[in-house]
């Protein structure tokens, strides 16, 4: 398809601005830009069917299922759109005085005091706008407490082989050492290594749970017990709340921070890569440390500020994707206690009676019961037909599935972790099931016409080798 | 309550027997029995209507101004409907980061397209697909500077404070040292720095126009960092750059900024776009996404996710950033936004602002609300008065008129974009003359 570039003609446009009411002064001429700006020049028609076909050639949660592990991609409400458009939101300037911004700061106020009770915290923070950015605060806590402690020997956070990859990559950024641990053969953490890496030297532990592999590890005591014996506080990376929210609370597993992905957990959309939210919560001792300022209600009602005179700083300019958490916290109250709890069980359900369906066909890479997401390991297919993760992937891609995510956790040979989210009917989980057992057979009987799949997309395997070796990053 | 779960009570009970189980407890046994909360305190959920009139009665507590002449790093234009159509379609708001290629040719598609308008906007080689805001593509951009002997990141004092803070904090994370180059007449001190930039600084980051509103001579600055060795990195106001000098013209390394005025609500600070483009030469080390153009199996044109090996799911500790979601659909809008503007818009949204800021500084100097600063600027100037700030600013909110950001008790900040009209800054100058008037 052509770029928006390649469309339209020389003097074409759209009249959006009426000629200026003063004089038009310009800038000195040494000042002035010579380049030419070269944008699109297209008329209005033009820009919204490009942008129609855009959008035909996106695969969004509304077009069909979406088991994409640890991405939680459970529907997006349409009230959560609609309460971050509504005007006392999206028409305030970030530096209003605080008094004619009592809804944005009663917002954060709700948020924080909701998500605090979901995740077992004391305080939380807005300011990161995704996961990772979430993580990276969450370690600098860490640090700067350890500091404040005069400790500064603390260099090291250790990392199950399992986590994401994000968890080193912030880890390093907040200037650690990363430490990586093996897991134990059922993907839990393996707690002679655990033993073994933990020291003087270690600031902090980062842990999913339920894990990667969607499996709840039932020693989590024992490991936030052992990282704290050794003075090191223990890192919650919230990808995976959505199985238990309500049922078992990050806090009371012995977890120090915690990180939150509200367009995960939360319902908001992840909008093709972003704007997401990475909300960081952690236990009073930590709370001083926090970035930026948070919503504190006085008692005659009205909201102000407070931050600690240790914060680490601002991550981020002003309090964060706020429309996010607008969207989350509607999402939040439309739930409620019940409801909370209702959508962690059928996430759950839903994954399981999925893997149960498709479990003699598919080599399950961990047996038994999970949360809420599975992963199968197509090493065997591979081996013996020639079949692998990739394969079955872009098989999925014809019958209007997105695939599960593949070739994570790294643990896995040629992984795929499906997580069906809570929001899908059983009719669409059977349908997958069915589409999945075509596969399996096709595996076995026709491997050749898999490795030709997709054949239904508007193009076919593109050649990411060529893409990164001579990269065109512009038209 | 309100709920998205679709199953009736019935049906999970069905696909409970399905999986050899008989309560939702035993989905949950292996969790620890010390942990398994036994109440969640939380408010009972609310049906939609319900929840909608709640979400509007918080709305409504806050004030939306009708004028507003404030900026300071978020910007008050004017969103053209196209945009906000265009922005709002269910494919783009509700699908993921586009890992699979096939079915997100859509995303990649107006990514690749955004990263090109980035680079016609800045002149610079090569733009990723966005970080979360103008703050952390700042900071970024120094982590990209840093080599082993050039650990210091120095940065004028005449950036936003958030900026400056979201470096320190990231530097605190690096280990990187931060200098701040003092400023004189509101930009910064070209003199002085000279005896700060050595062979430890990494690079030098500027902002054009300053959060004086001031514009900063890059070029020179520019000649300055790369005498000794360091980069220069540009923080720019992508609506100016519809007719000030581009990044790539003034010498810079790496151009980075908040995209917000380019279609996106003030909405209180966020979601915002932080965008950065570098030279060829720094292609690898910029962070996050970035979209390349490639061929199918089919010989189709198609776009990828490239040069992914820089990034954390496969570098793991040894990626250049952790970043992982960005800003896309914010991407998307400023690019939808600059095919709306096109070349004319543009220039005609920049020109304006710059037009109406002049005529506002000039009518507010006759009212008693002098500038503070002597050098040109865009859309942004300091005024300083008698009048104490605070009064001031009072008196202009009752009026329904959000005045500009106060410095100090003397100082304010004022913003003026293409959306401020004649009449509307006359409003503002005499509602000024009034309060002068009953403070004399």
């Amino acid at each position: 398809m052509r770029l928006i570039t390649e469309k339209g003609r020389e003097g074409r446009g759209l009249s959006i601005l009426p000629p200026c009411d003063v004089e038009m002064v310009r800038p000195e001429e040494k000042d002035c830009r010579k380049l030419p700006l070269d944008m699109p020049a297209v008329s209005e028609t033009e820009i919204s069917r490009h942008y129609s076909a855009l959008a035909r050639r996106t695969h969004g949660v509304n077009d069909g299922f979406y088991p994409l592990g640890s991405c939680t991609m459970k529907y997006n409400p349409k009230i959560d759109e609609e309460a971050a458009a509504l005007p006392g939101f999206a028409q305030v300037h970030p530096l209003q005085p605080a008094e004619t911004v009592q809804g944005c700061m009663e917002v954060l106020y709700l948020a924080e005091k909701y998500l605090c009770e979901i995740t077992g915290m004391s305080a939380m923070t807005f300011q990161p706008a995704a996961g990772a950015h979430g993580e990276f605060t969450g370690l600098l806590l860490i640090k700067a407490w350890h500091h404040s402690r005069g400790d500064e020997k603390r260099t090291k956070i250790i990392v199950p082989d399992s986590a994401h990859g994000t968890n080193p990559a912030s880890a390093a950024m907040a200037g650690f050492t990363v430490v990586n641990v093996p897991s134990a053969p059922d993907g839990s953490v393996d707690l002679d290594a655990l033993k073994a890496a933990v020291g003087e030297d270690t600031a902090g532990l980062m842990l999913t749970n339920p894990n990667t592999v969607g499996m709840f590890d039932e020693n989590i005591l024992e490991i936030t017990r052992i990282v704290h014996e050794t003075g090191g506080l223990n890192y919650y990376d919230g990808a995976n709340l959505n199985a238990i929210m309500g049922i078992a609370r990050p806090g009371d597993m012995g977890f120090d921070v915690v990180h939150l992905n509200l367009h995960k957990t939360f319902a908001t959309p992840h909008g093709g890569g972003g704007p997401g939210s990475g909300p960081v919560g952690c236990t009073e001792v930590l709370a001083p440390f926090l970035p930026g300022a948070r919503a504190v209600q006085k008692e005659d009602g009205s909201y102000g500020w407070t931050g600690g005179e240790q914060t680490i700083g601002s991550v981020k300019a002003f309090y964060g994707n706020f429309l996010v958490v607008v969207k989350a916290l509607t999402y939040i109250l439309t739930l409620g206690r019940e409801g909370i709890v209702e959508a962690s069980r059928n996430a759950v359900l839903n994954a399981n009676y999925l893997r149960v369906k498709i479990k003699d066909a598919y080599p399950m890479a961990y047996e038994g019961l999970c949360m809420h997401e599975f992963v199968v390991s197509l090493q065997q297919w591979k081996d013996k037909y020639g079949v692998s993760a990739l394969d079955v992937a872009k098989a999925l891609l014809d019958h209007g599935i997105h695939p599960p995510t593949m070739y994570f956790p790294l643990i896995v040979h040629e992984a795929l972790m499906f997580e069906p989210t809570e929001t899908e009917t059983r009719e669409t989980l059977d349908e997958a099931a069915d589409v999945l057992l075509d596969i399996a057979r096709l595996a076995q009987t026709d491997p050749g016409a898999l490795h030709a799949c997709p054949n239904t997309t508007p193009i076919g395997r593109p050649d990411e080798v060529a893409a990164a070796r001579h990269p065109v990053v512009k038209g | 309550m309100g709920s998205y779960v679709p199953g009736t009570r019935e049906e999970q009970q069905e696909m409970l027997k399905a999986i050899g189980l008989d309560s939702f407890d035993q989905l949950f046994e292996k969790i620890p029995k010390e942990v398994r909360l036994e109440k969640l305190n939380l408010p009972e959920g609310r049906a939609e209507l319900s929840v909608a009139e709640k979400m509007e009665e918080i709305a409504g507590k806050n004030r939306v101004f009708r004028h507003i002449f404030r900026g300071a790093g978020a910007y008050n234009h004017y969103i053209p409907a196209i945009v906000k159509s265009v922005v709002t379609k269910e494919n783009f708001v509700t699908a993921y980061t586009p890992y699979q290629a096939e079915i997100s040719q859509g995303i990649l598609q107006s990514i690749f397209e955004y990263q090109t308008l980035i680079c016609r906007l800045t002149g610079m080689d090569v733009s990723n697909a966005s970080v979360y805001d103008g703050a952390t593509a700042a900071a970024e951009a120094a982590a990209m500077c840093r080599d082993r002997k050039r650990t210091v990141i120095c940065v004028s004092a005449a950036v936003q404070p958030a900026v400056l803070g979201t470096i320190r904090t990231y530097a605190f994370g690096s280990g990187a040292e931060v200098v701040v180059a003092p400023i004189k007449d509101g930009r910064t001190d070209a003199a002085a720095l000279e005896g700060i930039l050595d062979g430890r600084t990494a690079c030098l980051y500027v902002q054009q126009p300053n959060y004086y509103g001031q514009l900063e001579d890059c070029e020179a600055l520019a000649e300055l960092a790369h005498g000794a060795g360091a980069k220069f990195i540009m923080g720019c106001n992508p609506i100016a750059l519809g007719i000030l000098k581009t990044p790539a013209e003034c010498g810079a390394d790496i151009a980075v900024g908040d995209g917000q005025p380019l279609g996106m609500p003030l909405a209180w600070g966020g979601p915002y776009l932080g965008f950065m483009a570098a030279r060829e030469s720094m292609m690898r080390r910029l962070p996050g996404r970035i979209v390349g153009e490639t061929k199918d199996d089919r010989g189709n044109r198609a776009f990828v996710l490239t040069l992914q090996a820089r990034e954390q799911h496969i570098r793991r500790e040894k990626a250049s950033s952790n970043i992982c979601s960005n800003q896309a659909l914010c991407a998307l809008t400023a690019a939808v936004y600059l095919s709306a503007m096109g070349n004319e818009g543009l220039k005609e949204a920049a020109g304006q602002c710059y037009a109406k800021a002049h005529y506002l500084q000039a009518e507010l100097a006759k009212a008693g609300l002098k500038p503070k600063y002597k050098r040109d600027f865009f859309h942004e100037f300091v005024t300083e008065s008698e009048i104490h700030s605070s009064i001031l600013l009072k008196w202009l909110e009752e009026k329904g008129i959000l005045g500009g950001l106060p410095l100090s008790r003397s100082d304010i900040l004022w913003c003026v974009t293409e959306k401020n009209t004649k009449a509307e800054m006359d409003e503002l100058v005499s509602a000024v003359k009034e309060v002068s008037r009953l403070c004399d």
